[in-house]
């Protein structure tokens, strides 16, 4: 913001109204469990991913995650242009919280995930948007988190990739990890998600089983003048 | 919370800034000799040639003393406001502490100022008085210079993200600084009454300490390193505190 507007906020006195991102949210998420986030364009779903992750801080309430919590919150966030997919990924492996010795230590791994192979050593700004993606997703699923949060980035990946995110993600699962993510594509959630919240206008409108939440979602979505 | 390794974080940061940096530049690190040689040469001229200065002996060593120092300071403290907003990308995304955000910008703008250090040592050994003892003072007097921006970087950073003119206030306090610090005359000529402007000023006091061991091959004064310390880690403390207030609204201001 400018000086200016601050200025001018002071001088004005205005009484701004103000304005709920997030209002009267509140749900658990237990181990293992993968959970979407549904609803429309500014509806406070990047804003709850971002609560969650730690980046803002509620003004009222609390947010309790246990265990480290890895975020891909945009394609290869933190990721540089100029620097090689190599030193992209110990960036932003230490962003994620890991050691040196920790990131030496997955980075075959990463390699392999991505398929990123022979280009690992060019510079970032040289790979397709794909590839960006299918990086930074490697780098978070191989940090070996305990909470993974997702905001609609599979959708980048071509079929064979996203099958083997679907596959790692479950296998995560399987092993106690809890995902959150923000899908537009019901067919990802139903593949990911037993659980689904609706959030609407910052209000948490439905919680609960994914298929439903995502048919009344819909049904919904399609026919706005029924509800509202 | 966030937890792991501060100091792999702060050097892959650092890292980043210097690779991309010098990564397309044929010349790499020799372009951060350009500007202080520059300068040296231009204001040697002037001190020399239009407004001779008797007093002083090897003008363009003595320029150099004050100008490294200087550039550093003026170079991350605003790099260091900036910060914040030219990383919005990785603070509105990933949790890592805000904090390390300008602090990384302060080292790198260190790591930059390295071969400008060099360059100044080089020519004190070259066609100075050479090594000697109390060159052991210098990464301690130095270090305090780097502590004291890093408070400062704290502090405007912070408040850069809330009111993003904070960088036109910076640039005119560098300008301001550039005369306030005896760069280019010596603290000798300034009368008494002014001195503790100096004496209290890091970036004086760094280029004060700095002159008396490389040029005068002798150990500062103990009252301008208790000084430097002291006023270095008030502004540490200051900039973290302000830092650590503003932080909670980064999320909604970026």
């Amino acid at each position: 913001m400018l000086l200016r507007s601050h200025l001018k906020a002071l001088l004005q006195r205005s009484q701004r109204q103000r304005f709920y991102a997030l209002k009267d949210v509140s749900f658990r998420i237990a181990q293992g469990e993968n959970v979407a986030i549904v609803g429309a364009n500014g509806a406070g779903k990047s804003t709850l991913l971002g609560l969650a992750l730690g980046l803002a801080e509620p003004d009222n309430g609390r947010v309790e995650i246990s265990g480290r919590i890895a975020g891909l919150l945009e394609l290869g966030a933190g990721f540089h242009g100029d620097l090689t997919g190599r030193e992209n990924v110990f960036l932003n492996a230490s962003l994620l919280g890991f050691s040196k010795r920790e990131t030496e230590g997955i980075f075959d791994r990463v390699l392999e995930f991505s398929e990123i192979a022979d280009f690992i050593d060019e510079p970032l700004r040289t790979f397709s948007a794909g590839m960006i993606m299918r990086l930074g997703f490697s780098v978070a699923v191989n940090v070996d988190p305990d909470f993974l949060l997702v905001d609609e980035v599979l959708a980048v990946g071509d079929q064979s990739f996203q099958m083997k995110c679907f596959d790692k993600i479950n296998q995560l699962k399987q092993t106690g990890k809890s995902l959150l993510c923000v899908s537009h594509s019901s067919a990802v959630i139903r593949r990911l998600c037993e659980r689904a919240l609706w959030l609407d206008h910052g209000e948490l409108i439905a919680d609960g089983n994914a298929d439903d939440v995502l048919k009344m979602y819909e049904g919904r979505t399609l026919r706005p003048n029924v509800t509202s | 919370m966030w937890s792991g390794d501060y100091r792999f974080v702060i050097s892959n940061l650092v890292m980043k800034d210097f690779k991309v940096r010098y990564r397309n530049m044929s010349l790499g690190v020799l372009w951060s000799l350009l500007n202080p040689l520059v300068m040296m040469a231009v204001l040697t001229f002037v001190f020399t040639r239009i407004f001779p200065n008797r007093s002083i002996t090897n003008f363009p060593l003595f320029l150099l003393c004050g100008l490294v120092p200087w550039n550093f300071f003026s170079v991350a403290w605003s790099t260091a406001t900036t910060s914040l907003i030219e990383n919005t990308n990785m603070v509105k995304r990933v949790a890592v502490p805000r904090q390390i955000v300008p602090i990384a910008a302060v080292l790198s703008t260190g790591v930059h100022s390295s071969s400008q250090v060099a360059l100044l040592l080089g020519l004190v050994l070259i066609v100075g008085n050479g090594l000697n003892i109390y060159w052991l003072w210098l990464p301690l007097i130095w270090g305090l210079g780097v502590v004291f921006v890093c408070g400062l970087g704290l502090m405007f950073s912070a408040m850069d993200v809330y009111v993003r003119d904070m960088r036109y206030i910076v640039e005119s306090i560098n300008l301001a600084l550039f005369w306030f610090v005896p760069i280019f005359y010596p603290f000798t000529v300034v009368p008494e009454k002014y001195s503790p402007i100096y004496q209290f000023n890091p970036v004086a006091a760094v280029v004060l300490a700095s002159r008396n061991i490389l040029l005068d091959s002798k150990a500062p004064p103990n009252s301008l390193l208790y000084k430097l310390a002291f006023v270095s880690m008030v502004a540490l403390l200051l900039g973290s505190l302000v830092f650590r207030r503003l932080k909670h609204r980064f999320y909604d201001h970026l």
